[in-house]
């Protein structure tokens, strides 16, 4: 009894206080795992890989959303570092031109972005002159302009990724989603500017409510609404080994969490992951747009 | 000849004063009395020269029958694991679980304070609403804690104004976890808990983590309202509205306070930090959330203030930060000395002699200590002996403490080099050359070595020496790098915080402060803090470069920050060292010096050690 607890206090491992006494194999841990991943998928040079998927649904008769991927390698010399660009964008329904503002906001985020990463593209030991957090809020208010001008009333979600280096960072307005999946799970990155969501973190509705509250489209904040915009931008390391999957509400809000991460983690590769989910999201009714995004970048 | 229950009468009692615990607690005082034995305040007398207190529980087993015996040992050992897995600030730490005779012992980190309901008995009228709410939203922490626990959430199952200790910073701390378990989906329990705090599905066995939410706001009910839910009918609070035993409350708490309350689970928040978060944000709403942030907690300034341990003259400023090193502290001082000093008692056991004044912090290999100085040398001494092992020169002052990596000791030096030292040897492996003096420290870090330059260059180099990358800043980085997560992190005397890709060197984010900075950035739990001429110490978020909180002291803060448990410790030109609560902000206690403090502090086994410009060297309780 005593030995057993100062093995607790050692920090030595003992079988957890819910273990299962029957368990007749070993299962590998997670960080075994993991380790298989990395071995099978290394790549040189390294690279960010992905897949996209899109469908209009079954129950609208047009696409609002928008979707934008760009990877760039660099083989050869020591010292590249990979580059990549994803942005989805969900047009707001009930607005004109809900497919005019996500088009607008992600080419004009784009080429914003390309811009200024033009010096560093050719000639990498060029400093980029703004930190990538200001990068990405300058590129976001560019598209809030564009978008303003380009279809008054209108509006869309934005959740981008720029992923260079170890690093990804995640510029991200309305409802559309970044997870990111490893370790045999996932985890919700971005949060989202709806009402039902202000609602549930409120505790004034529960979540089972908010899946099926009337407003849940409502959005408190969206490019193209309000001269202020205020995006959430953050800098996380890229999920390693593991997946960043973005996405609009057509898809998370159909198929629960934890189906969405396994089939990421259980399809043999990205295009069939992406392929599935959007399958999936249509086979639960498909009643809003689809989009998806799925990146890896292997070790 | 048979052992039943009936045992001779010192089965039964409580310990006397000055019983000693398996040769080491000896016990001073009964400060709680439960169903299965007292709880004592002791003293542990493996610090001889600190008064450390501990809380002994004890658990006298009286039962007869074997199997009722086995039962409740398994039980108080269940406690005693689950506590031994539990980290957090508002759950003591345990210490040690033994058994003597038929009585069990766990030791506990010792709470000086009183528990809730003392408190709410004790207070001649109503409990200030924002009291109440500190308490309420630190509760909902602890719980949040302990429900997303892995791999099994744990359910405490027993909230009530009893099992919360308020200690003497008007902070809380979760005691008794005699019946919380991991909770199972689907699994039910049998009825355990206490009556009046305890939601209707418990009675039935099912509680989870929403019956901690119910107990909960049955706890601030009982706080806010005086009236004992254990003498009223269960599930009655509907019919005692808060507001109007207690006019006092604000429409906001009591509605929170209503949700939490409901009869059925799924019209109460649905996860407590729902609850936190409608709180937080009747707190905004009342204001109270802005009086608690920039309150001191009302006894961190008992008029005695806080007495050091001990405090060691040298004989000039100390402007450097210490080391501890086996039972010793090393600190060098500008009266050219590197000092070892005993870390109990603060007697000195060697000094050590350069020629010019030491500013910088010594750095330990294999019982040989490490120590820059202004005499342009970097010396070696025997940790023991304190006699010389050997002595590297370089062409400048030497400001910038050593790093030792790889079996080498790299330091930087006011003659333009960062130098890379063969520890065993002390003979040069590389130095490299920039254009201006190097008085931050490098850091060391996946094979790279990140160290800034006075005229204002961030440099990232290989083992070898060779650049990777470079970076500039406006003005001067004299503050030390710290690398987490693939980024490096450093202030620079432009005002700026820095946060760069640690492998290629472009910015991630830069954060604004209101003046120039040479304080060395602290990182943990994705939390930066940093000091700054603006008086302040910052806490920045690291994913959103956004500030967390920002604590103002009377004077530049040139000292760095350090992180103990829940508390940050900094010093301030204003000669003060501060303890912070890292999560919040908000102050716990200061101690004042005579003379700016500009080194940063150690803490080591619950002691703070602090060099001042006054001269000394002081040990301090965290």
């Amino acid at each position: 009894m005593k030995k057993n607890f100062l093995n607790w206090l050692r920090g030595k491992k003992t079988k957890p206080l819910t273990a299962q006494a029957d368990v007749s194999t070993v299962p590998l841990s997670e960080k075994q795992v993991d380790e298989v991943l990395a071995e099978g998928q290394r790549l040189e040079p390294q690279q960010v890989l992905y897949a996209c998927g899109q469908s209009v649904g079954k129950q609208r008769d047009h696409n609002e959303d928008n979707l934008f991927a760009l990877s760039l390698t660099f083989g050869g010399e020591p010292g590249n570092y990979p580059l990549g660009i994803f942005i989805i964008a969900d047009g707001m329904g009930g607005h004109q031109y809900g497919e005019v503002a996500s088009s607008t906001a992600i080419r004009t985020m784009v080429a914003y972005l390309l811009r200024a990463f033009q010096p560093f593209i050719a000639n990498p030991s060029e400093a980029l002159d703004q930190s990538i957090q200001d990068l990405m809020r300058a590129a976001i208010n560019e598209a809030q302009r564009a978008v303003t001008q380009a279809a008054p009333g209108s509006g869309t979600t934005l959740t981008a990724a720029l992923v260079l280096g170890q690093q990804v960072t995640i510029g991200h307005v309305g409802d559309s989603r970044a997870y990111a999946i490893h370790h045999g799970s996932g985890e919700t990155l971005t949060r989202d500017h709806s009402l039902v969501k202000r609602l549930e973190e409120l505790g004034q509705i529960s979540s089972e409510e908010a899946a099926i509250h009337p407003q849940r489209n409502v959005l408190y904040r969206a490019l193209g609404q309000g001269e202020v915009l205020e995006p959430d931008i953050f800098t996380a390391p890229f999920p390693q080994p593991g997946y960043l999957l973005l996405c609009s509400d057509g898809l998370w809000s159909v198929i629960p969490e934890i189906n969405l991460f396994n089939f990421v983690l259980t399809a043999k590769d990205l295009p069939s992951a992406c392929q599935k989910l959007v399958a999936a999201a249509n086979e639960a009714g498909g009643p809003d747009n689809i989009s998806v995004i799925l990146i890896q970048m292997p070790i | 000849m048979t052992p039943t229950g009936d045992e001779p009468e010192e089965g039964n009692t409580q310990l006397e004063p000055g019983t000693v615990l398996v040769n080491r607690y000896v016990i001073q005082d009964v400060i709680g009395v439960g169903g299965m034995g007292s709880v004592y305040r002791a003293r542990d007398q493996h610090f001889p020269t600190v008064v450390k207190l501990v809380a002994v529980k004890e658990m006298i087993n009286r039962a007869p029958d074997p199997v009722v015996r086995k039962t409740i040992v398994q039980n108080f050992e269940r406690e005693a694991n689950i506590l031994a897995t539990l980290n957090h600030p508002y759950i003591p730490r345990i210490y040690d679980y033994f058994s003597e005779g038929n009585r069990s012992y766990l030791t506990m980190e010792f709470i000086n304070g009183k528990d809730m309901e003392a408190v709410i008995t004790e207070t001649a009228g109503f409990l200030g609403e924002d009291r109440v709410l500190g308490w309420a939203i630190e509760l909902c922490d602890v719980l949040q804690f302990l429900h997303s626990h892995k791999p099994d959430p744990i359910i405490f199952r027993d909230m009530k104004p009893s099992n919360v200790m308020v200690n003497l910073q008007d902070h809380i701390v979760l005691v008794d976890f005699g019946i919380a378990k991991p909770f199972q989906v689907g699994q039910k329990g049998t009825m355990i808990g206490t009556e009046g705090y305890s939601p209707p599905e418990q009675y039935r066995g099912e509680a989870g983590p929403l019956a901690d939410i119910y107990a909960l706001g049955a706890t601030i009910h009982h706080a806010l309202s005086r009236r004992d839910p254990r003498l009223e009918p269960p599930f009655s609070f509907g019919e005692r509205p808060l507001r109007k035993i207690n006019p006092a409350v604000s429409l906001e708490l009591e509605a929170v306070i209503n949700t939490a309350l409901q009869y059925s689970p799924a019209d109460r928040f649905q996860s407590i930090d729902a609850m936190k978060e409608a709180l937080m944000a009747a707190g905004r709403k009342t204001g109270a959330l802005g009086r608690l942030a920039s309150k001191t907690s009302p006894m961190s300034q008992s008029p005695s203030g806080i007495k050091p341990l001990w405090g060691f003259q040298c004989e000039d400023e100390i402007r450097g930060a210490p080391l501890y090193h086996e039972g010793a502290v090393y600190i060098g001082s500008y009266d050219h000395n590197l000092y070892c000093i005993n870390a109990a008692d603060g007697i000195m056991r060697w000094k050590f002699a350069t020629e010019g004044g030491v500013v910088t912090r010594p750095a330990v290999f294999e019982d040989n200590i490490f120590i820059g100085s202004e005499d342009e040398r970097l010396h070696v001494v025997s940790a023991h002996s304190g006699k010389p092992i050997w002595t590297y020169v370089t062409n400048g002052r030497v400001r910038s403490s050593p790093r030792i990596a790889e079996g080498h000791v790299i330091v930087g030096s006011d003659d333009l080099r960062l130098h890379a030292v063969n520890i065993n040897t002390g003979r040069p492996a590389w130095r490299f050359e920039t254009a201006a003096p190097i008085r931050s420290t490098p850091f060391v870090g996946q094979d790279m070595v990140y160290v800034g330059c006075e005229n204002g260059d961030f440099y990232c180099l290989d083992f070898r020496g060779e650049l990777k990358w470079h970076f500039k800043a406006k003005m001067a980085i004299t503050s030390s790098p710290c690398v987490a997560d693939g980024v490096v992190y450093f202030a620079s005397l432009d005002g700026i915080v820095y946060a760069l890709d640690a492998r290629a060197g472009w910015a991630i984010w830069r954060f604004r402060m209101g003046k120039g900075s040479i304080s060395s950035p602290y990182v943990t739990e994705g939390l930066i803090f940093v000091g700054s001429a603006d008086n302040h110490i910052y806490a920045i978020d690291a994913r959103t470069a956004k500030e967390a909180w920002r604590f103002k002291t009377d004077h530049q803060v040139s000292s760095s920050p350090t992180i103990y448990k829940d508390a940050l410790y900094c010093g301030s030109a204003d000669g003060n060292l501060y303890c912070i609560e890292y999560r919040t902000g908000r102050l716990r206690w200061k101690f004042a010096t005579k003379g700016p403090i500009t080194g940063a502090p150690l803490v080591y086994d619950d002691i703070v050690y602090i060099g001042s410009t006054d001269h000394f060297l002081y040990a301090l309780l965290a």
